[in-house]
């Protein structure tokens, strides 16, 4: 095998390092919402796809039936299956490896590997697995500090916990507002998600808000 | 929510998250192709993710409530848009929030 591109190490390694630390935020919001410390370790192994755990356990916080939580998880989930769309031919693995890779498929492992397309296919590899196998490893030890942090510090309003929750949704939410037109999405969503609160039962209004995304998305611009 | 259902969430939610990755790269490239799927799905995460910023920030069970919450959340929005790193975010929300909490 060549000898890694350095670049692309680089790369993989800053970002697996930065969305890792991710992972004490979803620890602790994941406990604060009722999960057992080990469950959320789980969800960090098993589920491993940031914005639906979060999604997941962000329902059930609020009070939402199962049925809410696991449909805004699979919902988020979705872009994953675009994901191993593009990256498969790219890849090009089979049995177990692929299995594995469909498992690292997510935002970040995608992403610095599109981004080395100018290097090379073999950059392009190296990019997905170094960037999927390292943000693994991160987020699963960051989620077990953040969880156990958040066990011992109890009542999630004393420490702020309440609010880092949305905050980390806002801060994940921030950097997809490339354009006004996607600005405006999300406060349409917003407005939406804030008008059917009351009339809907609790987590719902956040399963309900993929209409904007539908009604939005419906016509070419 | 009860430990069973807990542990059904957290079964759940693995299971179709894995399956939706798997599909990914075992079905044909163009069962995938429609133009119109792919734009909303492209919208997807903001839709969703926005309406998680009102029900974690603003709601309790069915109510709209202004509390701490929604302190923290302005010191994540301020520290955002001075571009201060995703951690950073986190912890000025939380401070802000729990300022605010126990001063009232």
């Amino acid at each position: 095998m060549a000898p890694l591109p350095r670049n692309t190490v680089r790369d993989a390694l800053s970002v697996s390092l930065t969305v890792g630390t991710y992972g004490v935020a979803f620890g602790a919001a994941s406990v604060a919402a009722g999960f057992s410390v080990l469950q959320s370790c789980l969800f960090s192994l098993l589920t491993f796809t940031g914005a639906s755990q979060f999604a997941a356990v962000g329902v059930v916080a609020s009070g939402g039936v199962a049925l809410s939580a696991v449909a805004a998880a699979a919902m988020l989930g979705t872009r994953n299956a675009l994901y191993g769309i593009t990256m498969s031919p790219l890849l090009r693995v089979r049995g177990v490896r692929r299995v594995v890779a469909a498992q690292l498929t997510i935002d970040e492992s995608t992403g610095v590997a599109l981004s080395q397309l100018p290097r090379g296919v073999e950059a392009v590899r190296v990019g997905f697995w170094l960037t999927g196998a390292s943000v693994f490893l991160f987020w699963n030890v960051f989620t077990l500090l953040g969880a156990i942090g958040a066990k011992a510090l109890g009542n999630p309003a004393t420490w702020g916990l309440d609010a880092a929750v949305p905050a980390a949704f806002l801060g994940l939410l921030w950097p997809r507002l490339e354009s006004n037109y996607l600005r405006g999405v999300a406060a349409t969503s917003m407005v939406f998600a804030i008008a059917v609160t009351p009339w809907l039962p609790a987590g719902l209004p956040i399963i309900a808000t993929a209409l904007v995304a539908v009604a939005m998305g419906w016509r070419e611009r | 929510m009860s430990a069973t259902l807990l542990w059904t969430v957290l079964i759940a939610t693995s299971a179709l998250c894995f399956s939706l990755k798997l599909v990914g790269h075992y079905v044909p490239e163009r069962w995938f192709a429609l133009p119109r799927l792919q734009r909303i799905n492209a919208l997807i995460p903001i839709a969703l993710l926005s309406a998680l910023v009102v029900a974690q920030g603003l709601v309790l069970k069915t109510h709209v409530v202004i509390d701490h919450r929604l302190a923290g959340l302005a010191a994540a929005l301020v520290a955002l848009i001075l571009k201060a790193p995703f951690p950073v975010v986190v912890v000025a929300a939380a401070v802000t929030s729990a300022l605010v909490y126990h001063l009232h």
